[in-house]
């Protein structure tokens, strides 16, 4: 027994000295992959990274990105031209990880990457990916921190290799105020928000700017935040008795779905409008769909469009994953084809260095048009923001119906 | 000089310089020669700033013999504050590296305050009570920066709680952000920076140890009752120690929130708290040294782990249940003790 527990002792002491060490000696040539990266037919593979909470609080995006990405791919690798090779590296939805998760991805010879999938990592990440020239397309970091350079610079300035896939929050508001004025839903809208929420905040903020401009009368503005979520009473009572005709929710579903049954017990039906937040109503647990009936919702993706791609990768997602995709997924599914597009228009080679890619990439993204599952004709400008329309939705007989 | 290194306290004080010097000039090679991975050399600053909150938080664990869950509170205040300063100075202190030592400054300031105002209440009380009180005051901190708004205009500082209603003029800055923390950060921090800090933060420690103040914590830690028997004042040694002790951890947050574009409030919760313990206990109580290996050791690791995947945390954490238990084996301690008579003898 004393002897084992000397040898032991003695084999910890030695695993963790190793482990020092062996930190230490990491070289950054590239490691592994050596027979991956020569596939038989002699095809161009160009290697791809990307960090995003696999665990944790936030694992459900990292994971939904991360599945969707190794979907997209597969299936660029099975047809001929470039192929790719994916490494996901964890991070916690966290920035000082996220650069960890970055380095190592760097240490591996990641050519292009596809930046953090949260916020405030791809904003870490993003300050580095600039400084070492790697091209980076966030599938959702949809805070317009991440490609800003500096904000306090008249005129702002951003970064030129740091490119979204998804809308900025701010985009969504003002987009939903054009969208309820163009088509003459209301004149007179209410808002609920969730004060307390950047996301919500966000596109609170620009929705009454824009609603303010084009004349749309909002005449009650209440908000709520963590911990007094769940009693909407007050809220709908203003509105209804302000006498709004519709009312916006820039938030997720779960308080929504209160504030329907709510409005509902209160005898107040006004026309609901939602943002992509609240994608998700249909298969929330317990919830009676009848309550959602007729809610707009504007959202650059919907699981139940019944667009040929957009159904198949449902489809394989939920063979594979077991889950119905949500828009991170769609997000990543559009990244990785949209680099597959750009890689191809752009001649990208194997043995390019990430610099070099970075510059092809900046100027295929700034000039191509990309058509994926979360909207055709999408372009990129000098910002990195992207410009697609989102798809106007109405909620018919419990299911998503394309509004136009 | 014979008689000053036989002295056993200087001895160990000097290798513990020794080493931290030494691993920089041997880091600072390998860099230089190019053989360092990016892994590695992203990790240096924030490593420094661990092992300062560590030999920090040893001063409040090891000499004054109080359990402190409440660490990474400071470590905020630190950031906040130095992050604030050094954007708020981008224009008037254009030379980064003084940048960077103001920072510093101002965050150690700001968090020895707070750690004074905590220290009132706190340290009246013994053991258990005191270290729980000291969690609660962690998250106090965390959730006041969370809600707390700061801006900068023409016409000076703007701050507001719960909402942001600093109505900043044209050209504003909104620098703190509540839940958002601050932005866009200019990365001020370097790894020779986190080494003289390290340095600074150590020579302090060992002055203070032997000093007549240090001493005297020692006593009350070693027997309360005896020491106050004597006349030494607890509260007001205490005090000087817990204080000295939040500084430090000022000091390494505004270096660790300076390594990065964005710091977020939620960062510095009871989770970093607690990592900060575990360095310090697995170093050693009161043993320096130790603590900087381990602060080292434990943030190189999850990394290194990388390549296990999904396994990672779990192998992380088995890990240091492992080190936890081997370090602590009676046997082990002994054959590194009779290693170390066999040496003596053999010298002698």
């Amino acid at each position: 027994m004393k002897k084992f527990h000397k040898t032991l002792a003695l084999a910890l002491s030695l695993a963790l000295c190793a482990l020092l060490l062996a930190a230490c000696g990491e070289t950054p040539a590239p490691q592994g992959g050596a027979q991956d990266s020569t596939p038989a037919d002699g095809a161009v593979v160009i290697k791809i990274g990307g960090t995003g909470p696999l665990t944790g609080g936030a694992a459900i995006y990292g994971n939904a990105v991360k599945n969707a990405a190794e979907i997209a791919v597969e299936e660029i690798n099975a047809m001929d031209g470039i192929h790719f090779e994916l490494k996901f590296e964890d991070d916690q939805h966290d920035a000082e990880k996220a650069v960890n998760a970055y380095n190592t991805l760097k240490d591996w010879g990641m050519q292009i990457s596809l930046g953090s999938v949260t916020s405030k990592p791809c904003e870490a990440t993003s300050a580095e990916t600039y400084a070492d020239r790697i091209f980076a397309l966030t599938p959702s970091a949809s805070s317009t921190a991440v490609i800003e350079l500096d904000a306090t610079a008249d005129p702002v300035t951003y970064k030129d290799n740091q490119f979204q896939m998804c809308f900025t929050d701010p985009n969504q508001g003002s987009a939903s105020a054009q969208y309820i004025y163009d088509k003459g839903l209301a004149s007179k809208v209410a808002v609920i928000w969730k004060n307390d929420d950047v996301y919500s905040m966000g596109i609170y903020n620009t929705f009454v700017a824009r609603a303010a401009e084009l004349g749309l009368e909002v005449v009650s503005d209440t908000t709520f935040a963590d911990g007094n979520d769940t009693d909407f009473s007050v809220q709908i009572a203003d509105a209804q008795s302000k006498g709004a005709e519709l009312v916006f929710l820039p938030m997720y579903y779960q308080p929504a779905s209160l504030i329907f049954n709510q409005a509902k017990a209160a005898g107040y039906a006004p026309a609901w409008f939602g943002v992509d937040g609240m994608d998700g109503i249909l298969t929330l647990d317990g919830f009676d769909t009848a309550l959602a009936e007729g809610v707009y919702l504007l959202t650059p993706f919907n699981a139940d469009s019944t667009d040929a791609r957009t159904v198949a990768f449902v489809d394989k997602y939920q063979e594979r994953f077991g889950d119905i995709p949500n828009q991170f997924a769609a997000d990543a599914y559009d990244c990785v084809y949209a680099y597959y597009q750009a890689c191809t228009a752009a001649g990208i080679t194997a043995d390019m260095s990430a610099e070099a890619v970075c510059e092809a990439m900046i100027a295929q993204f700034t000039t191509m048009s990309y058509d994926g599952l979360t909207g055709d004709g999408m372009t990129w400008d000098a910002t990195g923001a992207v410009t697609k329309s989102p798809k106007g939705m109405v909620i018919q007989n419990g299911a998503y119906v394309g509004l136009d | 000089m014979k008689n000053l290194l036989h002295n056993k306290n200087l001895r160990s004080q000097l290798l513990t310089y020794g080493f931290v010097i030494v691993a920089f000039a041997v880091l600072q090679l390998i860099a230089a020669g190019g053989g360092m991975s990016s892994s590695l050399k992203g990790m240096l600053v924030p490593i420094c700033a661990y092992v300062v909150m560590a030999v920090s938080l040893n001063l409040t664990v090891g000499v004054l013999g109080e359990l402190s869950l409440g660490h990474a509170g400071f470590m905020s205040v630190g950031a906040f504050m130095g992050v604030t300063a050094a954007i708020s100075l981008q224009s008037a202190v254009p030379a980064p590296g003084l940048r960077l030592f103001i920072a510093l400054v101002v965050g150690a300031v700001f968090a020895a305050v707070v750690g004074f105002l905590v220290g009132i209440p706190v340290l009246r009380l013994k053991g258990d009570y005191l270290a729980i009180v000291t969690l609660a005051f962690g998250e106090i901190i965390k959730s006041i920066f969370n809600n707390l708004y700061i801006g900068l205009d023409a016409r000076g500082f703007h701050v507001s709680l719960l909402q942001d209603r600093t109505n900043l003029e044209q050209g504003g800055r909104l620098i703190l952000g509540g839940p958002m923390g601050i932005s866009g950060i200019q990365k001020l921090s370097t790894f020779l920076a986190g080494v003289i800090l390290i340095l600074v933060c150590l020579f302090v420690i060992f002055n203070y140890v032997n000093s007549r103040t240090g001493r005297a914590v020692m006593a009350l830690r070693d027997n309360r009752i005896a020491a106050e028997s004597i006349g030494i004042s607890a509260t007001r040694h205490k005090m000087t120690a817990f204080v000295l002790s939040a500084a430090m951890a000022g000091a390494a947050g505004a270096l660790f929130a300076l390594n990065y574009s964005t710091v977020v409030p939620n960062k510095f919760d009871f989770n970093t708290s607690i990592l900060v313990l575990v360095f310090v206990v697995l170093g050693g109580l009161g043993n320096m040294f130790g603590s900087i290996l381990a602060a080292t050791a434990l943030t190189i690791l999850p990394e290194v782990l990388r390549e296990f995947q999904d396994y990672r945390m779990l192998i992380y954490a088995i890990v240091l249940i492992l080190v936890m238990l081997g370090t602590n084996n009676a046997k082990l301690r002994s054959l590194f003790e009779k290693l170390r008579r066999r040496r003596r003898e053999e010298q002698s």
